[in-house]
């Protein structure tokens, strides 16, 4: 039997209470690639940046090609030959690509010949592992898909045989991520050993040799790829039985709720962001936003939740809402019967130190309900919150914690939970299960078609094709601030709306 | 001729003017690149100010106080380095506390060992810091040699031997190691791999920790080197630019150099050109104190405001965007 790359054995990590590892074992064969699979908070970035060098082990040892090995930081972890892309690309925006391949890798005092050394060196690796980029290029000038490959390129040029990356796919085009997944499987066929962190089921059947799954800190298995299916992976992961697939009778849509005509959206720097987009959304239907994210989408959210101005008609149930000025403001919105699941909850949908009951609030702070007199009724508030924690199973089920106390999972709960039990005609969502755990996506999906079946009218943005195909009832696709096209998600594939979302046009919608 | 005389001597006072906002700006860049934000380069170089004077005055030695000088700013530095990158906290409020510290301690120390109401004793000879006069330039040798002030001389001879005189020769050996410090700072910056290293750091540190270098070593080296600049810079005022500390004499210089920085973007040759405007405007005021402009007489007071009025319209309306270092005033705290 051949010796493994690596070898972890015994690893355990806690911050503060939170046992974030917990006697771990793991061995990773030379020339394969290596799935580790979990949920949120399950531990599996924390172990790869022990492995890193990024934290140290509180116990356990590490091998590395049979050799017991100390990483107490990045630079042994280098030396040992790792290398590391991170999920949040380490990357000076403002340097050109070859500077940020030789940062931290440079051969002397001077610059010059560092840079010189590296460019034939990059050449070189590039022909190799046909990955081009362009040396002179800035990264703030080049796409994430092209700032990957610099880390992957970052790593390489260290002489890396054994790479990790930490959720690659998550800010990729399903075009980019398969390219990616080309450029692994050449790695491997080179005889480097990969190890790919991710969330997502289907990455791992198709592209791994070998998968492990984490749950809490613990490693519950180690399995052949090729003898396990998703299913059972899920489970796995959740430590119980999981719905892949949400459970919805077909739409019932009724009268149009939202319609939008000819809107346009310019940001703050003057950029058209939504360029004149026709889309409605009719009662009792789900309507699914795809596209790679920064193509308008969010734009298109904030304009309908009123967080900014924009040009054209929005109608709801056949009224014109305003656009800028008076009424077109969030407070307005709701109002209207406008409900808003931000997409950045951390940011726009909570204050992550304020208690979860006060956040209960925000938006509906005006609510009769919670007045008394001059005041706020902040009893009853607090009631209305336990009330919403207990129905939507949040958990630690305790409304005096902040919500940054909570998991991403919970913070979404507590959000999903103050708009959707206001009974809104229209229920504007933007990545709801963003870092979200498959338990609590399995939920928060429920309640949006449970919203659904009650005859309100919904609009989805994901990045998530997935999430896409198994809420929406009809799904258009955003590229460069225009709707490339209106699929019925029975009637396309992830292949076709991929190309659209790269913008390569479909026939007419 | 009269015209160029005056041309000449005001840009000569430009720059013995800009020449500790030059420097105090290129302390200030060294550190804010590397994402250290100092408003304590006022308190830094009133430190080197005293010390410098205060040593000089007692030792006798001009060389003896300019090492005092960078000394105690390096001392001031190391807080604010402590302060800021060991234990994480808030870079403004450090630098406020500096300032303030500075400003107490210096008069109070100075009453204490030379009890002359905070100030330190006159510096004359070697406790000061001697022009340098280059060959050919008329200088005070000539002077006494032939009987006459420089200024009859200087009035008698050519435009070029004038300007060579006047703005070349003449000046402290600070002035230009300051001047040399431009160029030597832009090589640093962008043909080192301690610059590109220094540049990562204030971008982007966490780059910086998983390419395997360490930040916190990247910071305090930056945050020395502003130590120095300063030291000098305000060793420059009490033994060049002046003979012997006075209270508060620093008078805002650091915070104009400050403003410098922003004007120059962060980049060494706009900061040397930020801070001659700057010592342009200050030599201004010094040489027309009033102004009468066809019977409206424009106080002194307003002369002397003007280079901090200009300031704030500099900064306000001039500047265009400045995009700072990405991390400055940050505390690097490693991501979970």
């Amino acid at each position: 039997m051949t010796v493994p790359a690596i070898e972890l054995k015994g690893i355990s990590k806690a911050f503060g209470p939170v046992q974030a590892n917990k006697d771990i074992s793991i061995s990773v064969a030379p020339g394969t690639i290596h799935g580790i699979i979990g949920e949120n908070g399950a531990g599996k970035s924390t172990l790869m940046s022990i492995l890193y060098g990024f934290y140290k082990a509180d116990k356990g040892e590490i091998w590395i090609n049979g050799q017991k090995t100390d990483i107490p930081d990045s630079q042994a972890a280098i030396a040992s030959g790792i290398g590391m892309v991170f999920q949040h690309f380490k990357l000076v925006e403002n340097f050109t690509v070859l500077e940020n391949i030789v940062l931290g890798a440079e051969d002397g005092g001077l610059l010059a010949p560092s840079l010189a050394k590296a460019r034939k060196e990059l050449k070189a690796l590039e022909e190799e592992y046909e990955l081009f980029v362009d040396p002179d290029k800035r990264i703030d000038e080049i796409g994430v898909g092209m700032q990957q490959r610099v880390e992957i390129l970052k790593a390489l040029y260290r002489k890396a045989e054994i790479l990790i990356l930490d959720e690659p796919t998550g800010v990729l085009t399903p075009a980019e991520a398969d390219q990616l997944f080309r450029i692994l499987d050449r790695l491997r066929s080179e005889g480097k050993t990969i190890i790919v962190i991710t969330h997502k089921l289907r990455e791992i059947m198709e592209n791994t040799d070998t998968v492990s799954v984490m749950r809490r800190g613990e490693m519950t298995a180690t399995v052949k790829t090729a003898d396990t299916n998703p299913q059972e992976l899920a489970e796995l992961m959740v430590g119980r039985k999981v719905l892949l697939q949400v459970d919805k009778v077909p739409a019932q849509p009724g009268k149009p709720v939202l319609e939008i005509e000819n809107l346009s959206v310019t940001d703050s720097a003057g950029v058209e962001r939504v360029k004149g987009i026709d889309l409605s959304v009719r009662a009792g239907e789900i309507v699914g936003i795809a596209g790679v994210a920064g193509n308008g989408q969010s734009e298109l959210l904030e304009v309908l939740g009123g967080m900014r101005p924009g040009q054209g008609s929005i109608k709801l149930n056949g009224e014109r809402l305003a656009m800028h000025g008076p009424g077109s403001d969030g407070q307005a919105r709701r109002a209207q019967g406008v409900a808003h699941v931000p997409e950045d909850r951390q940011r726009e949908g909570l204050i992550m130190d304020f208690y979860a009951w006060e956040n209960v609030a925000f938006g509906y702070h005006r609510d009769p309900a919670y007045k008394r007199g001059l005041f706020m009724d902040n009893a009853a508030l607090r009631a209305d919150t336990e009330a919403k924690i207990e129905k939507f199973d949040v958990r630690p089920p305790n409304g005096w914690l902040t919500a940054k106390s909570f998991s991403g999972g919970n913070q979404q709960k507590i959000v999903v939970a103050r708009e959707i039990e206001r009974n809104p005609d229209l229920l504007l969502v933007g990545q709801p299960t963003r870092g979200v755990d498959i338990g609590a996506i399995e939920f928060i999906h429920k309640q949006i078609v449970a919203l659904r079946d009650q005859g309100k009218a919904i609009l989805l943005v994901s990045v998530e094709l997935e999430e896409i195909f198994s809420l929406s009832d009809r799904i258009a696709v955003m590229f460069d601030g225009h709707i490339m096209g209106e699929r019925l998600p029975a009637e396309t594939d992830e292949k076709e709306l991929g190309l659209l979302m790269a913008g390569v046009a479909g026939e007419a919608a | 001729m009269d015209f160029f005389l005056t041309l000449v001597q005001v840009l000569d006072s430009t720059i013995r003017l800009a020449t500790p906002l030059l420097l105090a700006c290129l302390a200030g860049l060294y550190s804010e690149r590397a994402g250290i934000f100092d408003i304590g380069l006022e308190g830094k170089m009133l430190m080197a100010a005293f010390f410098s004077a205060a040593v000089a005055a007692v030792t006798g030695s001009v060389w003896l106080g300019l090492l005092a000088g960078i000394a105690a700013s390096l001392v001031l530095s190391a807080l604010h380095g402590f302060a800021s990158i060991t234990f994480r906290g808030n870079q403004l409020i450090s630098g406020v506390a500096i300032n303030f510290l500075a400003s107490g301690m210096t008069v109070l120390i100075a009453q204490s060992w030379f009890k002359q109401g905070g100030r330190t004793p006159s510096l004359f000879g070697e406790g000061r810091f001697e022009s340098a006069e280059f060959p050919y330039a008329i200088g005070p040798e000539d002077a006494e040699l032939t009987g006459r002030p420089v200024s009859e001389l200087m009035s008698e001879t050519n435009a070029l031997h004038l300007a060579y005189s006047e703005l070349l020769s003449g000046h402290s050996i600070l002035v230009y190691v300051a001047f040399l410090m431009v160029p030597l700072t832009w090589w640093i910056l962008f043909r080192t791999r301690f610059g590109l290293r220094l540049r990562a750091v204030g971008e982007n540190p966490a780059a910086v920790d998983t390419a395997g270098v360490s930040v916190v070593g990247l910071r305090y080296a930056a945050v020395a080197i502003c130590g120095v600049l300063c030291g000098i810079a305000g060793a420059y005022l009490a033994t060049a630019l002046q003979a012997g500390f006075v209270k508060e004499m620093t008078a805002g210089r650091g915070f104009i150099a400050l403003a410098a920085l922003i004007f120059a973007k962060w980049r060494p040759w706009h900061a040397m050109w930020a801070c001659l405007l700057f010592g342009l405007l200050q030599a201004v005021a010094l040489r027309f104190q009033n102004i009468d402009l066809g019977g409206v007489v424009i106080p002194v007071q307003v002369m002397d405001a003007l280079p901090y009025i200009l300031t704030v319209v500099i900064l306000a309306g001039f500047v265009g965007k400045a995009i700072p270092p990405r991390a400055g005033g940050e505390p690097y705290v490693k991501e979970r």
